[in-house]
Protein backbone atom coordinates (compact mmCIF):
# COMPACT_ATOMS: atom_id res chain seq x y z
CA UNK A 1 0.00 0.00 0.00
CA UNK A 2 1.22 3.45 -0.82
CA UNK A 3 -0.18 6.75 0.36
CA UNK A 4 -0.27 10.07 -1.47
CA UNK A 5 -1.42 13.45 -0.23
CA UNK A 6 -3.17 15.89 -2.50
CA UNK A 7 -5.29 19.02 -2.40
CA UNK A 8 -9.05 18.75 -2.03
CA UNK A 9 -10.98 20.45 -4.84
CA UNK A 10 -14.32 18.90 -3.90
CA UNK A 11 -14.54 16.83 -0.73
CA UNK A 12 -15.70 13.30 -0.08
CA UNK A 13 -14.63 9.78 0.82
CA UNK A 14 -14.76 6.81 -1.52
CA UNK A 15 -13.14 3.47 -2.34
CA UNK A 16 -13.02 2.38 -5.98
CA UNK A 17 -11.00 0.55 -8.59
CA UNK A 18 -8.36 2.59 -10.39
CA UNK A 19 -8.69 3.49 -14.05
CA UNK A 20 -5.55 5.20 -15.24
CA UNK A 21 -4.62 7.41 -18.15
CA UNK A 22 -1.27 9.02 -18.59
CA UNK A 23 -2.56 11.03 -21.54
CA UNK A 24 -4.76 14.11 -21.32
CA UNK A 25 -8.39 13.14 -20.64
CA UNK A 26 -10.65 14.66 -23.27
CA UNK A 27 -13.92 14.94 -21.33
CA UNK A 28 -16.24 15.59 -24.27
CA UNK A 29 -14.71 12.93 -26.49
CA UNK A 30 -14.69 10.43 -23.62
CA UNK A 31 -18.29 10.90 -22.44
CA UNK A 32 -20.34 12.15 -25.38
CA UNK A 33 -21.39 8.88 -26.99
CA UNK A 34 -21.89 7.08 -23.68
CA UNK A 35 -24.12 9.79 -22.23
CA UNK A 36 -26.03 10.40 -25.40
CA UNK A 37 -26.85 6.83 -26.21
CA UNK A 38 -27.36 5.43 -22.75
CA UNK A 39 -24.27 3.27 -22.43
CA UNK A 40 -24.78 1.75 -18.99
CA UNK A 41 -21.07 1.05 -18.57
CA UNK A 42 -20.13 4.58 -19.66
CA UNK A 43 -17.28 3.37 -21.85
CA UNK A 44 -14.68 5.92 -22.87
CA UNK A 45 -15.33 7.04 -26.45
CA UNK A 46 -12.11 8.96 -27.04
CA UNK A 47 -10.38 7.16 -29.90
CA UNK A 48 -7.21 9.19 -29.29
CA UNK A 49 -6.80 8.00 -25.71
CA UNK A 50 -4.92 4.74 -25.97
CA UNK A 51 -5.20 4.08 -22.23
CA UNK A 52 -8.96 4.44 -21.88
CA UNK A 53 -10.71 3.96 -25.22
CA UNK A 54 -13.49 1.41 -24.80
CA UNK A 55 -13.05 0.98 -21.04
CA UNK A 56 -15.86 1.56 -18.55
CA UNK A 57 -15.45 4.76 -16.51
CA UNK A 58 -18.52 4.36 -14.34
CA UNK A 59 -17.71 4.21 -10.64
CA UNK A 60 -13.96 4.06 -11.24
CA UNK A 61 -11.24 6.07 -9.54
CA UNK A 62 -10.11 8.01 -12.59
CA UNK A 63 -6.40 8.80 -12.30
CA UNK A 64 -5.15 11.34 -14.82
CA UNK A 65 -2.71 14.15 -15.53
CA UNK A 66 -5.33 16.70 -16.63
CA UNK A 67 -8.36 17.10 -18.86
CA UNK A 68 -8.06 18.55 -22.36
CA UNK A 69 -10.20 19.56 -25.30
CA UNK A 70 -13.53 21.30 -25.68
CA UNK A 71 -14.76 23.83 -23.17
CA UNK A 72 -17.95 21.84 -22.93
CA UNK A 73 -15.81 19.60 -20.70
CA UNK A 74 -17.06 21.04 -17.42
CA UNK A 75 -20.73 20.85 -18.31
CA UNK A 76 -20.29 17.33 -19.67
CA UNK A 77 -18.85 16.32 -16.30
CA UNK A 78 -21.71 18.14 -14.58
CA UNK A 79 -24.23 16.22 -16.70
CA UNK A 80 -22.46 12.92 -16.02
CA UNK A 81 -22.77 13.60 -12.28
CA UNK A 82 -26.42 14.68 -12.59
CA UNK A 83 -27.17 11.43 -14.41
CA UNK A 84 -25.09 9.39 -11.95
CA UNK A 85 -22.80 8.25 -14.75
CA UNK A 86 -19.67 9.75 -13.29
CA UNK A 87 -16.42 8.21 -12.11
CA UNK A 88 -16.31 7.59 -8.33
CA UNK A 89 -13.59 10.21 -8.02
CA UNK A 90 -11.05 12.09 -10.12
CA UNK A 91 -7.44 12.11 -9.03
CA UNK A 92 -5.02 14.48 -10.71
CA UNK A 93 -1.27 14.09 -10.56
CA UNK A 94 -0.67 17.78 -11.19
CA UNK A 95 -2.68 20.96 -10.76
CA UNK A 96 -6.26 20.65 -11.89
CA UNK A 97 -7.18 22.40 -15.17
CA UNK A 98 -9.97 24.94 -15.56
CA UNK A 99 -12.47 22.61 -17.28
CA UNK A 100 -12.21 19.79 -14.77
CA UNK A 101 -12.37 22.29 -11.93
CA UNK A 102 -15.52 23.80 -13.42
CA UNK A 103 -17.15 20.38 -13.77
CA UNK A 104 -16.27 19.38 -10.22
CA UNK A 105 -17.54 22.67 -8.78
CA UNK A 106 -20.75 22.69 -10.82
CA UNK A 107 -21.53 19.17 -9.62
CA UNK A 108 -20.73 20.07 -6.02
CA UNK A 109 -22.86 23.24 -5.95
CA UNK A 110 -25.75 22.34 -8.25
CA UNK A 111 -26.25 18.55 -8.04
CA UNK A 112 -27.94 17.17 -4.94
CA UNK A 113 -27.10 13.73 -3.64
CA UNK A 114 -24.03 13.01 -5.74
CA UNK A 115 -20.53 13.12 -4.35
CA UNK A 116 -17.51 12.89 -6.62
CA UNK A 117 -14.38 13.71 -4.65
CA UNK A 118 -11.79 15.49 -6.76
CA UNK A 119 -8.19 15.68 -5.56
CA UNK A 120 -5.29 17.31 -7.40
CA UNK A 121 -1.52 17.80 -6.91
CA UNK A 122 -0.91 14.15 -6.00
CA UNK A 123 2.46 14.28 -7.73
CA UNK A 124 3.95 12.60 -10.77
CA UNK A 125 4.93 9.64 -8.57
CA UNK A 126 1.24 8.90 -8.04
CA UNK A 127 0.59 8.50 -11.74
CA UNK A 128 3.78 6.49 -12.18
CA UNK A 129 2.74 4.10 -9.39
CA UNK A 130 -0.97 3.55 -9.90
CA UNK A 131 -2.19 0.89 -12.35
CA UNK A 132 -5.59 -0.14 -13.68
CA UNK A 133 -7.46 -2.34 -11.21
CA UNK A 134 -5.64 -1.23 -8.05
CA UNK A 135 -7.87 -0.34 -5.12
CA UNK A 136 -8.02 3.35 -4.32
CA UNK A 137 -9.32 4.89 -1.12
CA UNK A 138 -9.86 8.64 -0.98
CA UNK A 139 -10.07 10.31 2.42
CA UNK A 140 -11.68 13.62 3.28
CA UNK A 141 -8.35 15.37 3.87
CA UNK A 142 -7.07 14.57 0.37
CA UNK A 143 -5.11 11.46 1.34
CA UNK A 144 -5.22 8.79 -1.36
CA UNK A 145 -4.33 5.19 -0.51
CA UNK A 146 -3.40 2.85 -3.34
CA UNK A 147 -3.37 -0.93 -2.84
CA UNK B 1 -10.37 34.91 -2.02
CA UNK B 2 -11.03 38.47 -0.94
CA UNK B 3 -14.43 39.70 -2.06
CA UNK B 4 -15.77 43.24 -2.24
CA UNK B 5 -18.76 44.10 -0.04
CA UNK B 6 -21.05 43.80 -3.05
CA UNK B 7 -19.67 40.38 -4.02
CA UNK B 8 -19.84 39.14 -0.42
CA UNK B 9 -23.45 40.29 -0.16
CA UNK B 10 -24.36 38.27 -3.23
CA UNK B 11 -22.55 35.24 -1.80
CA UNK B 12 -24.40 35.70 1.47
CA UNK B 13 -27.71 35.50 -0.32
CA UNK B 14 -28.82 39.13 -0.10
CA UNK B 15 -29.85 39.01 -3.76
CA UNK B 16 -31.45 35.59 -3.56
CA UNK B 17 -30.46 31.97 -3.19
CA UNK B 18 -29.86 31.30 -6.87
CA UNK B 19 -27.53 34.25 -7.35
CA UNK B 20 -25.70 33.15 -4.18
CA UNK B 21 -25.16 29.73 -5.75
CA UNK B 22 -23.86 31.36 -8.92
CA UNK B 23 -21.41 33.40 -6.85
CA UNK B 24 -20.42 30.33 -4.81
CA UNK B 25 -19.67 28.47 -8.04
CA UNK B 26 -17.38 31.26 -9.25
CA UNK B 27 -15.64 31.56 -5.89
CA UNK B 28 -15.02 27.81 -5.64
CA UNK B 29 -13.83 27.79 -9.26
CA UNK B 30 -11.41 30.61 -8.47
CA UNK B 31 -10.28 28.95 -5.23
CA UNK B 32 -9.14 25.92 -7.22
CA UNK B 33 -6.58 28.24 -8.80
CA UNK B 34 -5.74 30.29 -5.70
CA UNK B 35 -7.41 33.33 -7.27
CA UNK B 36 -7.14 36.26 -4.87
CA UNK B 37 -10.08 38.22 -6.22
CA UNK B 38 -12.85 38.53 -8.77
CA UNK B 39 -12.34 41.12 -11.50
CA UNK B 40 -14.95 42.88 -13.65
CA UNK B 41 -15.67 41.60 -17.14
CA UNK B 42 -14.93 44.41 -19.60
CA UNK B 43 -15.87 43.01 -23.00
CA UNK B 44 -19.08 44.20 -24.64
CA UNK B 45 -20.36 40.69 -25.34
CA UNK B 46 -19.94 37.20 -23.94
CA UNK B 47 -19.66 33.99 -25.95
CA UNK B 48 -21.19 30.70 -24.80
CA UNK B 49 -20.22 27.22 -25.92
CA UNK B 50 -23.53 25.42 -25.40
CA UNK B 51 -25.67 25.83 -28.51
CA UNK B 52 -27.32 22.47 -28.73
CA UNK B 53 -30.64 21.31 -27.38
CA UNK B 54 -29.61 17.72 -26.81
CA UNK B 55 -32.19 15.68 -24.97
CA UNK B 56 -29.46 14.03 -22.91
CA UNK B 57 -28.17 17.39 -21.66
CA UNK B 58 -31.35 18.04 -19.71
CA UNK B 59 -29.43 18.89 -16.53
CA UNK B 60 -28.00 21.93 -18.33
CA UNK B 61 -31.43 23.20 -19.39
CA UNK B 62 -32.79 22.55 -15.91
CA UNK B 63 -30.02 24.68 -14.49
CA UNK B 64 -30.67 27.44 -17.05
CA UNK B 65 -34.34 27.31 -16.09
CA UNK B 66 -33.41 27.74 -12.44
CA UNK B 67 -31.56 30.89 -13.43
CA UNK B 68 -34.49 32.18 -15.46
CA UNK B 69 -37.05 31.33 -12.79
CA UNK B 70 -34.98 33.23 -10.26
CA UNK B 71 -35.07 36.25 -12.56
CA UNK B 72 -31.31 36.38 -13.11
CA UNK B 73 -30.13 37.22 -16.61
CA UNK B 74 -26.80 37.82 -18.24
CA UNK B 75 -25.49 41.36 -17.73
CA UNK B 76 -24.03 41.06 -21.22
CA UNK B 77 -25.60 39.91 -24.42
CA UNK B 78 -23.82 36.96 -25.96
CA UNK B 79 -23.18 34.93 -29.07
CA UNK B 80 -23.17 31.16 -28.91
CA UNK B 81 -21.67 28.21 -30.78
CA UNK B 82 -23.22 26.97 -34.07
CA UNK B 83 -26.56 25.29 -34.34
CA UNK B 84 -26.39 21.48 -34.57
CA UNK B 85 -28.86 20.99 -37.40
CA UNK B 86 -29.40 22.50 -40.84
CA UNK B 87 -31.68 21.07 -43.51
CA UNK B 88 -29.14 22.09 -46.18
CA UNK B 89 -26.70 19.46 -44.99
CA UNK B 90 -27.16 16.02 -46.58
CA UNK B 91 -28.76 13.51 -44.25
CA UNK B 92 -30.72 10.38 -44.97
CA UNK B 93 -34.19 9.58 -43.65
CA UNK B 94 -32.86 7.73 -40.62
CA UNK B 95 -30.42 10.48 -39.71
CA UNK B 96 -33.13 13.12 -39.95
CA UNK B 97 -35.34 11.00 -37.76
CA UNK B 98 -32.60 10.58 -35.15
CA UNK B 99 -31.73 14.30 -35.22
CA UNK B 100 -35.27 15.61 -34.90
CA UNK B 101 -37.02 12.92 -32.86
CA UNK B 102 -34.27 11.63 -30.62
CA UNK B 103 -31.23 13.86 -30.28
CA UNK B 104 -32.06 17.53 -30.64
CA UNK B 105 -35.59 17.52 -29.29
CA UNK B 106 -34.74 20.33 -26.87
CA UNK B 107 -33.33 22.67 -29.54
CA UNK B 108 -36.28 25.07 -29.80
CA UNK B 109 -36.78 25.06 -26.05
CA UNK B 110 -33.11 25.80 -25.39
CA UNK B 111 -32.95 28.55 -28.02
CA UNK B 112 -35.91 30.12 -26.25
CA UNK B 113 -33.95 30.01 -23.00
CA UNK B 114 -30.95 31.61 -24.69
CA UNK B 115 -33.08 34.46 -26.04
CA UNK B 116 -34.40 35.16 -22.56
CA UNK B 117 -30.91 34.98 -21.09
CA UNK B 118 -29.43 37.55 -23.51
CA UNK B 119 -28.68 36.13 -26.97
CA UNK B 120 -27.30 38.92 -29.25
CA UNK B 121 -29.64 38.05 -32.11
CA UNK B 122 -31.29 35.00 -33.64
CA UNK B 123 -28.35 34.43 -35.97
CA UNK B 124 -25.58 34.78 -33.39
CA UNK B 125 -24.74 31.08 -33.64
CA UNK B 126 -21.10 30.49 -34.58
CA UNK B 127 -17.80 29.42 -33.08
CA UNK B 128 -16.12 32.35 -34.87
CA UNK B 129 -18.00 35.16 -33.15
CA UNK B 130 -14.93 37.41 -33.53
CA UNK B 131 -15.42 37.73 -37.31
CA UNK B 132 -16.14 41.34 -38.33
CA UNK B 133 -19.41 40.24 -39.90
CA UNK B 134 -20.61 38.79 -36.58
CA UNK B 135 -19.44 41.66 -34.42
CA UNK B 136 -18.38 40.04 -31.15
CA UNK B 137 -14.74 41.09 -31.32
CA UNK B 138 -13.16 42.03 -27.99
CA UNK B 139 -10.45 44.66 -27.68
CA UNK B 140 -6.88 44.05 -26.55
CA UNK B 141 -6.81 43.77 -22.79
CA UNK B 142 -10.55 43.10 -22.40
CA UNK B 143 -11.47 40.64 -19.64
CA UNK B 144 -13.81 37.94 -20.93
CA UNK B 145 -15.98 35.16 -19.53
CA UNK B 146 -16.02 33.21 -22.79
CA UNK B 147 -16.08 29.50 -23.39
CA UNK B 148 -15.52 27.61 -26.72
CA UNK B 149 -11.91 26.54 -26.85
CA UNK B 150 -11.20 27.79 -30.38
CA UNK B 151 -12.72 31.22 -29.67
CA UNK B 152 -10.92 31.59 -26.34
CA UNK B 153 -7.52 30.78 -27.82
CA UNK B 154 -8.15 33.19 -30.70
CA UNK B 155 -9.31 36.00 -28.41
CA UNK B 156 -6.27 35.57 -26.16
CA UNK B 157 -3.65 35.08 -28.83
CA UNK B 158 -4.71 37.07 -31.89
CA UNK B 159 -6.80 39.80 -30.26
CA UNK B 160 -4.85 40.12 -27.02
CA UNK B 161 -7.95 39.84 -24.82
CA UNK B 162 -7.75 38.00 -21.51
CA UNK B 163 -9.82 34.90 -20.88
CA UNK B 164 -9.39 31.57 -19.20
CA UNK B 165 -10.54 28.35 -20.81
CA UNK B 166 -13.87 28.53 -19.06
CA UNK B 167 -16.29 25.70 -19.25
CA UNK B 168 -19.83 25.93 -20.52
CA UNK B 169 -22.21 27.17 -17.76
CA UNK B 170 -19.27 28.90 -16.02
CA UNK B 171 -19.25 31.23 -19.05
CA UNK B 172 -22.75 32.58 -18.43
CA UNK B 173 -22.33 32.61 -14.67
CA UNK B 174 -19.52 35.14 -15.11
CA UNK B 175 -21.84 37.32 -17.17
CA UNK B 176 -24.62 37.05 -14.62
CA UNK B 177 -22.60 38.48 -11.74
CA UNK B 178 -20.31 40.56 -13.99
CA UNK B 179 -17.08 39.14 -12.57
CA UNK B 180 -14.60 36.34 -13.21
CA UNK B 181 -11.92 34.92 -10.89
CA UNK B 182 -8.51 36.44 -11.48
CA UNK B 183 -6.08 33.65 -12.33
CA UNK B 184 -4.25 31.94 -15.18
CA UNK B 185 -4.50 33.66 -18.53
CA UNK B 186 -5.94 36.81 -16.95
CA UNK B 187 -2.62 37.51 -15.25
CA UNK B 188 0.70 38.65 -16.75
CA UNK B 189 2.49 35.70 -15.16
CA UNK B 190 -0.03 33.24 -16.61
CA UNK B 191 0.58 34.60 -20.10
CA UNK B 192 4.28 33.80 -20.06
CA UNK B 193 5.39 31.03 -22.41
CA UNK B 194 6.75 27.86 -20.88
CA UNK B 195 7.57 26.33 -24.25
CA UNK B 196 9.58 27.68 -27.17
CA UNK B 197 8.46 25.99 -30.37
CA UNK B 198 10.87 26.30 -33.29
CA UNK B 199 9.27 25.83 -36.69
CA UNK B 200 11.96 24.51 -39.05
CA UNK B 201 9.87 23.12 -41.89
CA UNK B 202 10.88 23.44 -45.54
CA UNK B 203 7.42 24.67 -46.55
CA UNK B 204 4.48 26.48 -44.97
CA UNK B 205 3.19 24.05 -42.33
CA UNK B 206 -0.45 23.05 -42.51
CA UNK B 207 -2.18 25.14 -39.84
CA UNK B 208 -4.30 22.33 -38.43
CA UNK B 209 -1.39 19.89 -38.35
CA UNK B 210 1.04 22.32 -36.73
CA UNK B 211 -1.56 23.21 -34.12
CA UNK B 212 -2.24 19.56 -33.43
CA UNK B 213 1.47 18.78 -32.93
CA UNK B 214 1.91 21.72 -30.57
CA UNK B 215 -1.30 21.01 -28.64
CA UNK B 216 -0.37 17.39 -28.03
CA UNK B 217 3.11 18.38 -26.89
CA UNK B 218 2.47 21.38 -24.63
CA UNK B 219 -1.04 20.40 -23.42
CA UNK B 220 -2.31 23.45 -21.49
CA UNK B 221 0.94 25.39 -21.43
CA UNK B 222 1.63 28.58 -23.37
CA UNK B 223 3.89 28.14 -26.41
CA UNK B 224 6.02 30.90 -27.95
CA UNK B 225 6.33 29.94 -31.62
CA UNK B 226 9.43 31.03 -33.52
CA UNK B 227 9.89 30.74 -37.28
CA UNK B 228 6.24 30.75 -38.32
CA UNK B 229 6.34 34.40 -39.40
CA UNK B 230 8.62 33.23 -42.23
CA UNK B 231 5.58 31.47 -43.70
CA UNK B 232 2.58 33.58 -42.70
CA UNK B 233 4.16 37.03 -42.44
CA UNK B 234 4.34 39.70 -39.79
CA UNK B 235 0.95 41.34 -40.41
CA UNK B 236 -2.34 40.15 -38.95
CA UNK B 237 -4.08 40.33 -42.32
CA UNK B 238 -7.05 38.17 -43.35
CA UNK B 239 -4.87 35.26 -44.43
CA UNK B 240 -2.78 35.26 -41.24
CA UNK B 241 -5.88 35.53 -39.04
CA UNK B 242 -7.57 32.64 -40.85
CA UNK B 243 -4.40 30.56 -40.48
CA UNK B 244 -4.19 31.34 -36.76
CA UNK B 245 -7.90 30.56 -36.30
CA UNK B 246 -7.38 27.04 -37.66
CA UNK B 247 -4.00 26.60 -35.97
CA UNK B 248 -5.40 27.69 -32.60
CA UNK B 249 -8.45 25.44 -32.80
CA UNK B 250 -6.15 22.46 -33.28
CA UNK B 251 -3.90 23.46 -30.34
CA UNK B 252 -6.99 23.78 -28.15
CA UNK B 253 -8.72 20.55 -29.15
CA UNK B 254 -5.72 18.26 -29.57
CA UNK B 255 -4.31 19.73 -26.38
CA UNK B 256 -5.65 22.39 -24.05
CA UNK B 257 -3.88 25.52 -25.24
CA UNK B 258 -5.63 28.75 -24.29
CA UNK B 259 -2.96 31.17 -25.48
CA UNK B 260 -0.03 31.08 -27.88
CA UNK B 261 2.41 33.74 -28.97
CA UNK B 262 3.76 33.89 -32.53
CA UNK B 263 7.07 35.76 -32.70
CA UNK B 264 6.81 39.02 -34.69
CA UNK B 265 3.08 38.53 -35.34
CA UNK B 266 0.64 38.26 -32.43
CA UNK B 267 0.13 41.45 -30.38
CA UNK B 268 1.91 40.54 -27.17
CA UNK B 269 4.80 38.88 -29.01
CA UNK B 270 5.25 42.03 -31.11
CA UNK B 271 5.09 44.22 -28.01
CA UNK B 272 7.12 42.17 -25.55
CA UNK B 273 9.16 39.79 -27.71
CA UNK B 274 11.17 37.08 -26.00
CA UNK B 275 10.61 38.62 -22.58
CA UNK B 276 7.37 36.62 -22.75
CA UNK B 277 9.36 33.41 -22.45
CA UNK B 278 9.52 32.14 -18.88
CA UNK B 279 12.78 31.03 -17.34
CA UNK B 280 13.39 27.32 -17.86
CA UNK B 281 11.03 27.09 -20.84
CA UNK B 282 11.25 23.80 -22.69
CA UNK B 283 11.95 23.52 -26.40
CA UNK B 284 10.09 21.68 -29.15
CA UNK B 285 11.46 21.60 -32.67
CA UNK B 286 9.03 21.00 -35.50
CA UNK B 287 10.35 19.95 -38.87
CA UNK B 288 8.78 18.14 -41.83
CA UNK B 289 9.43 14.73 -40.28
CA UNK B 290 7.76 15.67 -37.01
CA UNK B 291 4.61 16.84 -38.78
CA UNK B 292 4.59 13.68 -40.85
CA UNK B 293 4.97 11.59 -37.67
CA UNK B 294 2.06 13.36 -36.00
CA UNK B 295 -0.20 12.91 -39.03
CA UNK B 296 0.72 9.26 -39.46
CA UNK B 297 -0.23 8.55 -35.85
CA UNK B 298 -3.86 9.67 -36.14
CA UNK B 299 -6.05 6.61 -35.67
CA UNK B 300 -8.41 5.64 -38.48
CA UNK B 301 -11.55 4.20 -36.95
CA UNK B 302 -13.56 3.67 -40.10
CA UNK B 303 -14.82 0.09 -40.34
CA UNK B 304 -13.33 -0.08 -43.80
CA UNK B 305 -10.25 2.17 -43.95
CA UNK B 306 -10.37 2.03 -47.75
CA UNK B 307 -14.01 3.12 -47.99
CA UNK B 308 -14.86 5.85 -50.47
CA UNK B 309 -15.72 9.08 -48.60
CA UNK B 310 -19.44 9.86 -48.51
CA UNK B 311 -19.23 13.37 -47.11
CA UNK B 312 -16.67 16.09 -46.61
CA UNK B 313 -16.75 18.90 -44.04
CA UNK B 314 -14.61 22.02 -44.29
CA UNK B 315 -15.01 24.76 -41.71
CA UNK B 316 -14.48 23.61 -38.15
CA UNK B 317 -13.98 26.24 -36.83
CA UNK B 318 -16.22 28.18 -39.20
CA UNK B 319 -14.62 29.59 -42.35
CA UNK B 320 -13.91 33.27 -42.86
CA UNK B 321 -15.23 35.21 -45.84
CA UNK B 322 -11.77 35.20 -47.43
CA UNK B 323 -11.43 31.45 -46.93
CA UNK B 324 -14.76 30.89 -48.68
CA UNK B 325 -13.55 32.96 -51.62
CA UNK B 326 -10.19 31.21 -51.74
CA UNK B 327 -11.77 27.75 -51.66
CA UNK B 328 -14.13 28.80 -54.47
CA UNK B 329 -11.24 29.75 -56.73
CA UNK B 330 -9.20 26.67 -55.81
CA UNK B 331 -12.09 24.29 -56.48
CA UNK B 332 -12.86 25.89 -59.84
CA UNK B 333 -9.22 25.62 -60.84
CA UNK B 334 -8.90 21.98 -59.78
CA UNK B 335 -12.21 20.94 -61.37
CA UNK B 336 -11.04 22.40 -64.65
CA UNK B 337 -7.67 20.66 -64.31
CA UNK B 338 -9.38 17.34 -63.53
CA UNK B 339 -11.94 17.83 -66.30
CA UNK B 340 -14.84 17.69 -63.89
CA UNK B 341 -17.86 19.97 -63.77
CA UNK B 342 -18.87 19.38 -60.18
CA UNK B 343 -17.29 18.10 -57.02
CA UNK B 344 -17.17 14.32 -56.74
CA UNK B 345 -17.81 13.98 -53.00
CA UNK B 346 -20.76 15.73 -51.28
CA UNK B 347 -19.07 18.64 -49.52
CA UNK B 348 -20.28 21.11 -46.92
CA UNK B 349 -18.51 24.37 -46.15
CA UNK B 350 -19.52 25.85 -42.82
CA UNK B 351 -19.40 29.50 -41.72
CA UNK B 352 -21.20 31.92 -39.44
CA UNK B 353 -24.67 32.98 -40.64
CA UNK B 354 -23.47 36.58 -40.95
CA UNK B 355 -20.40 35.49 -42.94
CA UNK B 356 -22.62 33.41 -45.24
CA UNK B 357 -24.88 36.44 -45.72
CA UNK B 358 -21.86 38.53 -46.71
CA UNK B 359 -20.62 35.75 -48.98
CA UNK B 360 -24.00 35.55 -50.72
CA UNK B 361 -23.58 39.18 -51.71
CA UNK B 362 -20.34 38.42 -53.58
CA UNK B 363 -19.95 36.94 -57.05
CA UNK B 364 -18.21 33.93 -55.47
CA UNK B 365 -21.41 32.53 -53.92
CA UNK B 366 -22.97 31.54 -57.23
CA UNK B 367 -19.65 30.21 -58.48
CA UNK B 368 -19.22 28.00 -55.41
CA UNK B 369 -22.80 26.78 -55.69
CA UNK B 370 -22.15 25.86 -59.31
CA UNK B 371 -19.36 23.52 -58.19
CA UNK B 372 -21.86 21.62 -56.06
CA UNK B 373 -20.50 22.66 -52.67
CA UNK B 374 -23.16 23.24 -50.01
CA UNK B 375 -22.77 26.07 -47.53
CA UNK B 376 -24.17 25.84 -44.03
CA UNK B 377 -24.08 27.42 -40.59
CA UNK B 378 -24.10 24.00 -38.92
CA UNK B 379 -21.66 22.67 -36.32
CA UNK B 380 -20.13 19.65 -38.10
CA UNK B 381 -19.15 18.19 -34.76
CA UNK B 382 -22.74 18.16 -33.58
CA UNK B 383 -23.90 16.74 -36.91
CA UNK B 384 -21.48 13.83 -36.57
CA UNK B 385 -22.06 13.22 -32.91
CA UNK B 386 -24.15 10.05 -33.31
CA UNK B 387 -23.56 6.36 -34.10
CA UNK B 388 -25.05 6.67 -37.60
CA UNK B 389 -22.29 9.03 -38.62
CA UNK B 390 -19.70 6.84 -36.97
CA UNK B 391 -20.43 4.27 -39.64
CA UNK B 392 -20.14 6.89 -42.36
CA UNK B 393 -16.78 7.62 -44.03
CA UNK B 394 -16.48 11.39 -43.60
CA UNK B 395 -13.37 13.36 -44.48
CA UNK B 396 -12.32 16.77 -43.20
CA UNK B 397 -9.43 19.18 -42.99
CA UNK B 398 -10.39 19.98 -39.40
CA UNK B 399 -8.25 18.48 -36.71
CA UNK B 400 -10.89 19.40 -34.15
CA UNK B 401 -13.54 17.42 -36.02
CA UNK B 402 -11.11 14.50 -36.31
CA UNK B 403 -10.54 14.58 -32.56
CA UNK B 404 -14.19 14.36 -31.56
CA UNK B 405 -15.67 12.21 -34.29
CA UNK B 406 -14.85 9.39 -36.69
CA UNK B 407 -14.04 11.90 -39.45
CA UNK B 408 -10.70 11.31 -41.10
CA UNK B 409 -8.23 14.16 -41.37
CA UNK B 410 -6.60 15.28 -44.59
CA UNK B 411 -4.71 18.45 -45.39
CA UNK B 412 -6.51 21.20 -47.31
CA UNK B 413 -4.61 20.23 -50.47
CA UNK B 414 -5.58 16.56 -50.07
CA UNK B 415 -9.21 17.52 -49.48
CA UNK B 416 -9.18 19.74 -52.55
CA UNK B 417 -7.75 16.92 -54.60
CA UNK B 418 -10.26 14.40 -53.25
CA UNK B 419 -13.41 16.46 -53.75
CA UNK B 420 -12.48 17.58 -57.26
CA UNK B 421 -11.85 14.08 -58.54
CA UNK B 422 -8.06 14.38 -58.60
CA UNK B 423 -5.92 11.38 -59.39
CA UNK B 424 -3.72 11.48 -56.30
CA UNK B 425 -6.29 10.07 -53.93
Amino acid sequence: MKQFKGRVITPGEVTAEALVTREGFNTLASFQMALQFGDKEVKCGDQSNRDLYGKSMLGKALCLPQTIGSTTGGLVLYCACSMEKNPACMLFAGHIDSLAAAGAVLAEVWVDGVTMPVIDSLGEEFLAYVKDGMQITVKADGTVEVI
Amino acid sequence: MILTKEQQAILDGEKGETLAKVMKTLVMYGDAFEAEKLVPITSRYNHLVTSFGLKVMSPVYDLMQQLLDAGVASEQQFSVDPRPIDKNVPANFLQNLVFSKFMYTKQDFYEGQLEKLGLMDKNAFTCTCYMDEVGNKPKKGDILSWAESSAVVYANSVLGARCNRNSGIIDIMGSIVGYVPYFGLLTDAGRKATWVVKVQTTQKPEAQLLGSAIGMKVMEDVPYVVGLDKWIGTELDDAACAYLKDFGAATASNGAVGLYHIANLTPEAVELGESLVAEGAREYIIDDAELERVKANYPVIWKNPDAAPKLCFVGCPHLSLEQLKEWTVNIETELQKNQQKKITIPTVFTAAPAVLDAFTKTEYAARLKATGVITSYICPLMYMNNPLCKKMPVITSSNKLRTYTSARYYTDAEILNAITGGKNR
